[in-house]
């Protein structure tokens, strides 16, 4: 186990690296943030919908796209020079890759939606400060599922001719359920509803991590077998 | 089963019987062959012949159809963790990152190997490759010469018993060739068994003890060299006259 959480930590500290050296990734996400967020603030009528109402359908097709582009990165780094032979080769557990890259999406995904919330509060004029505990509560759930589908969609895309193009094909029908479960978690808490109104989506936002974190951890290494 | 190498030492490699199928064409077919401590086989080959698919095979990296590949008598069996702390691969790609440094890249590679004190195998293996002065810079300012000789530090961080070379003198210049094969020289000198895939027999005849011409899969020629660059070159233009 300790091996295993060793190798994980060398590869995730490894792509966290490349992306602070070259910040190619993260920068695209901030950019693509910034103008879905600013391009819906000045699109919507705010006389026809209100922006509680449409601020949390906004805010996770925003997260799930910007993510997707650091997610798209994950493996596509490993096809410089033939680098995912060297990790194929190596004796780390195909777990341990699985595990090692999820680690660095989720800093990934983190940091961009740690960005784009305070941008998300100042475009649709909401008050964050009074919800920031739950709203985290369930960007975390959500971002957790989100990220382990992701990464795994990540390494079966990255041997295809238009990779790019593949990741979204191929995770967007299983973003259904956790895009779902968040926009509704979050249009209740900006509306205040009580905590227990949430509770039936954040268990399933639950569920659904604990399903795909599991499944995909089993499944990652056949998706590597040429 | 073999247990030992033509030359009569005990194989620390034996390939039997190997084929793979890609759809309707058969890249390997029936290879066999056996190597012990400190023996090198180059196998020449024109593009096509299913040298790389050999390599890949016996690095674990592709799952064969039949036969089997043997490490010190124990069978390979992919994935298994044991038997790829016992390889290195040095292909003419570099399997580096060139936003690392080549310090980074060598340690990155140390940790998932489990060597002990990754820093300092890293500076051993660069001091190895006379790339120590170049510890810090990233390897997308190299040039493929140095590549290529931080790829070989890469491959002996682990100090594998097998090394497997794909192509290694493609795309250098004959400076860095020359480095290389003197390199490669004192890496045959240390023991290691070698497997060398090329299609250009001007490079890998000097580091072999053994040689091989593959055609469409199959061996059509092996055995312990016993002839001069001229003579093999014309086994090989015989050996390849009707490969399509």
């Amino acid at each position: 186990m300790a091996s295993l959480l060793a190798e994980a930590w060398a590869i995730a500290a490894k792509d966290l690296l490349l992306e602070f050296r070259s910040r190619t990734a993260f920068l695209s996400a901030l950019v693509f943030t910034a103008l879905v967020l600013a391009i819906f603030n000045f699109a919507r009528d705010p006389t026809a919908v209100s922006a509680v109402d449409l601020a949390p359908g906004i805010l996770w097709i925003t997260f799930a796209f910007a993510g997707m582009l650091g997610l798209n990165r994950a493996f596509a780094l490993e096809r410089e020079n033939h680098a995912l032979d060297g990790l194929l080769l190596s004796p780390a557990s195909r777990t341990a890759l699985y595990v090692g890259k999820t680690v660095a999406n989720l800093v990934f995904v983190g940091a961009v939606e740690a960005i784009a919330l305070p941008l998300f509060a100042l475009f649709f004029n909401v008050p964050l400060w009074p919800v920031l505990g739950p709203l985290v509560l369930v960007i975390a759930l959500a971002t957790l599922g989100f990220v382990a589908v992701g990464t795994l969609m990540s390494s079966m895309a990255v041997n295809t001719r238009f990779a790019e193009l593949m990741l979204p094909v191929l995770l967007l029908p299983f973003l259904v359920t956790p895009i779902i479960g968040a926009v509704q978690t979050t249009a209740r808490i900006l509306a205040h509803r009580p905590f227990v109104e949430l509770m039936p989506w954040l268990k399933l936002l639950a569920a659904y991590d604990i399903t795909f974190v599991v499944l995909c951890t089993l499944i990652f290494e056949f998706t590597l077998e040429e | 089963m073999a247990t030992a190498s033509p030359s009569g030492a005990a194989a620390v490699l034996e390939v039997a019987l190997l084929a793979k199928r890609f759809g309707h064409v058969r890249a390997l077919r029936r290879v066999d062959f056996a190597l012990g401590a400190g023996e090198s086989l180059s196998v020449f080959g024109p593009n096509g012949a299913g040298k790389t698919t050999l390599l890949r095979i016996l690095a674990g990296l592709l799952k064969p159809d039949g036969g089997t590949v043997r490490f010190g008598g124990e069978l390979l069996v992919r994935g298994d963790a044991a038997h790829r702390r016992r390889v290195g691969l040095i292909s003419h790609y570099s399997l580096l990152y060139d936003g690392l440094t080549a310090a980074e890249n060598l340690v990155f590679y140390a940790r998932l190997y489990s060597v002990a004190e990754p820093r300092a195998a890293a500076a051993r293996a660069l001091a190895g490759v006379g790339l120590e002065a170049r510890a810090s810079d990233q390897v997308g300012t190299f040039s493929r010469g140095m590549i290529q000789r931080l790829a070989i530090a890469r491959a002996l961080l682990h100090d594998p018993d097998v090394l497997l070379l794909d192509e290694p003198f493609s795309g250098l210049d004959q400076a860095a060739a020359a480095t290389l094969r003197q390199l490669l020289g004192r890496l045959r000198a240390e023991r290691r068994t070698m497997v060398l895939v090329t299609h250009n027999i001007d490079e890998g005849l000097e580091l072999a003890t053994h040689v091989a011409i593959q055609v469409a899969g199959r061996f059509v020629s092996l055995g312990p060299r016993d002839g001069d660059l001229a003579a093999y070159r014309i086994r090989y233009a015989e050996a390849t006259a009707h490969d399509g």
